[in-house]
């Protein structure tokens, strides 16, 4: 089973986590046209790569942000969002 | 055959001996003894029948990959007899026989075996009337042991561990290794899965010099505090992370390493010649195991079959134990010029090099063998050699154990120089060591192993990095490129679990499966028990031949856990779905509830009523709750807490409805939308105060709801916290004409219509238990559903049923309140609708309000709103015969085309008539339009769309003033 570090708990087994899917930013509905909203709610890009993600670990409530390499299946690192670490991003 | 004198460093003790029976005869062993050993030791020649064509066999390997001698314990099937240690008063049967193992009715196949082709099944399963007849044939002849669907049930417990450094194989290598972490300040668990540790070392130097240094070895890490070592283990798989199961006798521990070194050896191959299955035919390491081990004298006078240094090695030792060598045949055209080659010749032995064994003779046991000149792959038979024989000990190769390297991500590449596939690259925290790794030798695998356990040190930062010296690779080639020797009778055997010979592969590569995964798939090699252990590696090389390709070109197949087989009950095991009661369970059970599942919480259904019908008790409690007052446990309900100054603008974006202009004492109904605009949840929001609300979710979403609540606070980084306060709280829901007489009865506070109406939301004590009470009517009655501390739950529960018994209070279940919300045409969210319903379609376009900013949902919904509307929940009424038969999801047929499905249904007893809500296509959903619904069985019920509510349409029920004013 993997392991997934939680910026707040530490390593953990994936078993705890829940993964939600790739951070995407939202168009803005007022703006956008509604092919675009519609690319944006149904699309998702399932081509490996290395990825932006939200997880959530479970028993302790905590969202956060995990970089993934999906084609070695390999968590980069992780932050909680919009944290100090991130902004430097 | 029989017992040796005592050999030093024997594994049995011979002070007491243990009884047991085979084929319900009786024998004796020793404690140590394995069932294979025990046996052989009593004279028995063959120990089972091969699975295809029911051919004797005996020991190949000796190594826990036996597969031919599988036997039955009792209700335990498929005992691998090879490694299970003896005990006393077994009852054992052979598997896989017919009558017995000495007149197997099933030997007659092996005269059948030319209508047996490689590919049968497929080949014999393309006609399909035939198949029954091969199915029940297969059936009779295939098969090993017997399940006994009566034996007792097992539940085996897991265990979990961790350590710092896993060691799988406690050989020289592994041994090695262990310590040298171990010294460097790493915990560490070797595991083996022999009864002892020592690996090959302990017969491969027998009475020779290194012998010395290994057996400090072993002393230094057997005394060392910080390694665990587990004989009888096996690591069964690899999973990410370093999460190794590891299996034994009792259970399976999941054990969680921080790097682990692979230091599991290598499987010694068969050489592929005619009858190389016979009893007696066996590997040279299979042969020293049963003397060193277990003092088993495996054969009198055998013939040596060896291409490396292992055959001498293993002739010497044959001498030293007092069996007669026959011959030594050597495939190489020269032996290396050894100490082990000179010592051999001077004791006289006939050493033919460049021979190999053309075909051996016998019955149930070798008998003689032919040796044929041999010059790679070429034989010459015209110049045949007879040798007297009744055993054959064959060492002409290795195969590393590299499953788990495999299964890790390794990188594997033939190395022609020693003959064998050696890790090319090793994924982080993997290190591999010893003849797995391409090491052979005792010397060169103890500082193998010493490099790999400091390089995992040095891994896990108990070490300062440095350069560390890779022992040399091998120069030496312990396995010869060609151990198949062509007969033109065959059974020349490649795969000894499924009975493959030379010939199947050929069939195979000239059918088409010319690639290694389909021909294994094709011919079935490294599927039986073994899985490929002895018979994977000679495959590659005949696919590589026939293919005129070297061997790195044709690769190995892919390797999956488990490497090797695990018992099902210690997978079963216990399971973890855990399960939730709310705080009046015991009140329930006591009333007689029958529970059922919703979500992981258990709720009643009903309660049962001694001498009624389920039906009749679910009527019972609607009409209770219709006529005087019903409570209802919804304590499973979702409860959030938001407060804070952004409390109402974020509920805002995430209901559809409007709630920051609600003033402080009301409540609101709300919905849920997804991205999609699809519903995915609803509820009640009740504003607590200025900054303060409490909403109730669906009981199978609170928990999804929550989560998905903190992930848009956590992006939209509003001003407010959120709680879950699902299971800090009891709630209750008190329904039914005299619900207010009756709660009045219980608290001080003004239950009045002017001080507490419809839709409001209060705080005061009930019972003297504070409560947060809120009048809402999910039912369609006068109702109240109070939410109390959860511990207090059970004190209002019995203060509401007792002084309800003047009231006509009944509790009623999930059945009754599924009913009267249908009579009142609300939804439930997931089962009136589902994964593509808008509110639009569900008809709840009332609590939507387009016009805020925004909320999840909006912009599609836009979007939907300009095309026209595909489906529509609506009303219905059954008409005619047939009517009890429709149940939740049959399908409306209309012009012989699916136009919707029944979401909810069921018998008012209160308007007497079936009622139900139904999804339907647009076209039939004006009011009295008939359709029809397909029941079970295919008959169809005459329906017709009708409005909602079914049951007090206009609401007076829950609001009477308001109604009465609104009437006025």
């Amino acid at each position: 089973m993997k392991l997934m570090p939680c910026p707040v708990n530490g390593l953990r087994p994936v078993s705890e986590f829940f993964y939600w899917g790739e951070v995407r930013p939202m168009p803005d509905p007022d703006r956008c046209d509604d092919a675009a909203w519609a690319d944006y709610v149904f699309n998702r890009n399932g081509a490996p790569g290395i990825k932006k993600e939200w997880w959530y670990h479970t028993p302790s409530g905590t969202w956060f942000i995990a970089e993934r390499d999906t084609i070695r299946d390999e968590v980069l690192r992780t932050w909680l969002h919009a944290s100090p670490e991130a902004e430097q991003q | 055959m029989s017992r040796l004198p005592p050999v030093s460093g024997e594994w049995i003790q011979r002070d007491r001996t243990l009884a047991f029976t085979f084929e319900g005869r009786r024998y004796a062993g020793f404690p140590g003894d394995t069932i294979t050993s025990a046996l052989l030791a009593s004279g028995i020649d063959v120990l089972g029948r091969s699975f295809k064509y029911h051919r004797p066999r005996s020991v190949l390997s000796f190594a826990n990959h036996d597969a031919n001698i599988i036997v039955q314990r009792g209700t335990t099937p498929n005992v691998r007899a090879d490694i299970t240690p003896l005990t006393d008063g077994m009852a054992l049967t052979p598997v896989n026989v017919h009558g017995s193992l000495a007149r197997d009715k099933g030997r007659l196949l092996d005269h059948l075996s030319r209508f047996l082709p490689v590919g049968f099944y497929y080949k014999a399963f393309h006609t399909k009337q035939l198949f029954p007849k091969w199915e029940s044939l297969i059936r009779f002849i295939g098969g090993l042991g017997i399940i006994d669907i009566k034996a007792e049930r097992l539940t085996t417990a897991k265990r979990y561990d961790f350590c710092d450094v896993l060691v799988v194989g406690a050989g020289a290598s592994g041994l090695s290794a262990a310590l040298a972490a171990a010294e460097a300040g790493a915990s560490v668990v070797v595991v083996d899965e022999n009864a002892q540790a020592g690996g090959s070392a302990a017969y491969g130097l027998a009475g020779q010099p290194a012998g010395d240094a290994w057996q400090s070895l072993r002393a230094r890490a057997a005394a060392h505090a910080s390694i665990q070592i587990r004989t009888a283990t096996t690591a069964a798989g690899y999973y990410a992370d370093h999460w190794i199961p590891l299996v034994d006798d009792e259970r399976i521990t999941k054990l969680r390493a921080r790097a682990v070194i692979i230091s599991t050896g290598a499987y010694e191959q068969p050489a592929v010649f005619r009858n190389n299955d016979l009893p007696g035919v066996m590997l040279g390491s299979a042969a020293r195991r049963l003397i060193h081990r277990y003092a088993v004298k495996p054969f009198n006078r055998v013939v040596v079959l060896a291409a490396n240094e292992d055959g001498y090695r293993a002739a010497l030792d044959f001498l030293a134990h007092g069996i007669e060598v026959a011959a030594l045949v050597d495939l190489r055209a020269t032996a290396l010029p050894t100490e082990n080659t000179r010592k051999l010749a001077a004791c006289g032995i006939p050493i033919h090099t460049g021979h190999c064994i053309h075909e051996a003779n016998g019955l149930d046991r070798v008998s003689s063998i032919v040796a044929v000149p041999f010059d790679d792959g070429y034989t010459d038979p015209g110049r045949a050699i007879h040798i007297d024989c009744d055993g054959v000990a064959m060492s002409v190769g290795w195969a590393p154990a590299a499953a788990l390297l495999y299964q890790a991500g390794a990188g594997m590449r033939f190395d022609e120089a020693v003959g064998q596939f050696v890790p090319d690259h090793l994924p982080s925290g993997i290190f591999a060591a010893g003849r797995v790794n391409g090491i052979h030798g005792i010397d060169r695998k103890m500082a193998d192993g010493a490099h790999a356990g400091l390089a995992a040190a040095m891994h896990l930062g108990l070490v300062p990095r440095r350069n560390l010296p890779a022992v040399p690779p091998e120069t030496t080639c312990h396995s010869h490129p060609w151990p198949v020797f062509a007969h033109p009778q065959g059974k020349n055997f490649v795969d000894f679990d499924e009975d493959l010979q030379l010939k199947d592969f050929e069939n195979a590569v000239q059918e088409g499966f010319d690639n290694i995964e389909l021909m294994k798939r094709y011919t079935t090699a490294g599927m039986g028990p073994s899985q490929g252990k002895h018979s994977s590696m000679n495959a590659v090389r005949i696919l590589a031949r026939l293919r005129g390709e070297p061997i790195d070109a044709i690769g190995t197949t892919t390797s999956r856990p488990f490497f090797h087989p695990v018992p099902l009950s210690h997978l079963a095991g216990r399971g973890f779905v855990a399960e939730r009661e709310t705080p009046l369970h015991g009140r329930h059970v006591a009333a007689g509830a029958v529970l059922m599942p919703a979500g992981n919480w258990q709720r009643p259904e009903y309660y049962a009523i001694r001498g009624r019908t389920r039906e009749q008790a679910i009527c019972g409690e609607a009409l209770a709750v219709r006529k005087g007052a019903g409570l209802i446990d919804v304590g499973t309900l979702g409860k959030i807490e938001i407060s804070g100054p952004d409390a109402g603008a974020f509920l805002e974006r995430i209901y559809t409805g409007r709630f920051a202009n609600m003033r402080p004492g009301t409540t609101r109904y709300g919905v849920m939308l997804d991205e999609a605009a699809v519903i995915v949840d609803d509820g009640v929001v009740a504003r607590l105060d200025e900054g303060r609300y409490y909403f109730t979710t669906t009981t199978s979403g609170s928990a999804t709801v929550y989560r998905e609540l903190g992930r848009l606070n956590t992006l939209w980084r509003m001003n407010c916290g959120i709680v879950n306060v699902t299971g800090h709280k009891a709630a209750l829901n008190l329904a039914g004409p005299n619900s207010r007489k009756l709660l009045q009865s219980l608290t001080h506070s003004d239950l009045s219509e002017a001080a507490f109406p419809y839709l409001a939301a209060r705080e005061f004590e009930v019972a003297g238990i504070a409560a947060r009470v809120l009048r809402i009517g999910f039912v369609g009655e006068l109702g109240y559903e109070i939410h109390v501390p959860a511990d207090q739950g059970a004190v209002l529960w019995d203060a509401l049923m007792t002084i309800g018994k003047s009231f006509g209070l009944r509790p009623f279940g999930v059945e009754a309140q599924r009913l009267l919300r249908l009579e009142k045409g609300h939804i439930i969210v997931s089962q009136d609708t589902d994964g593509l319903t808008t509110p639009d379609e569900a008809a709840v376009s009332w609590a939507v309000k387009m016009d805020k900013p925004f909320f999840v949902g909006q912009r599609s919904l836009a979007i939907i709103r300009k095309q026209p509307r595909r489906q529509q929940l609506a009303g219905f009424e059954l008409e005619g015969p047939g009517a009890e038969g429709v149940r939740e999801c049959h399908l409306i047929i209309t012009d012989g085309i699916i136009a919707g499905r029944v979401t909810s249904v069921a018998w008012s007893p209160t308007l007497n008539k079936y009622i139900g809500l139904a999804m339907l296509a647009t076209s039939l959903t004006a009011q009295g339009t008939p359709f029809w619904i397909r029941a079970s069985g295919g008959r169809m019920v005459a329906a017709r769309v009708v409005p909602t509510p079914f049951y007090d349409a206009g609401g007076l029920r829950q609001k009477p003033v308001q109604a009465m004013a609104e009437a006025a």
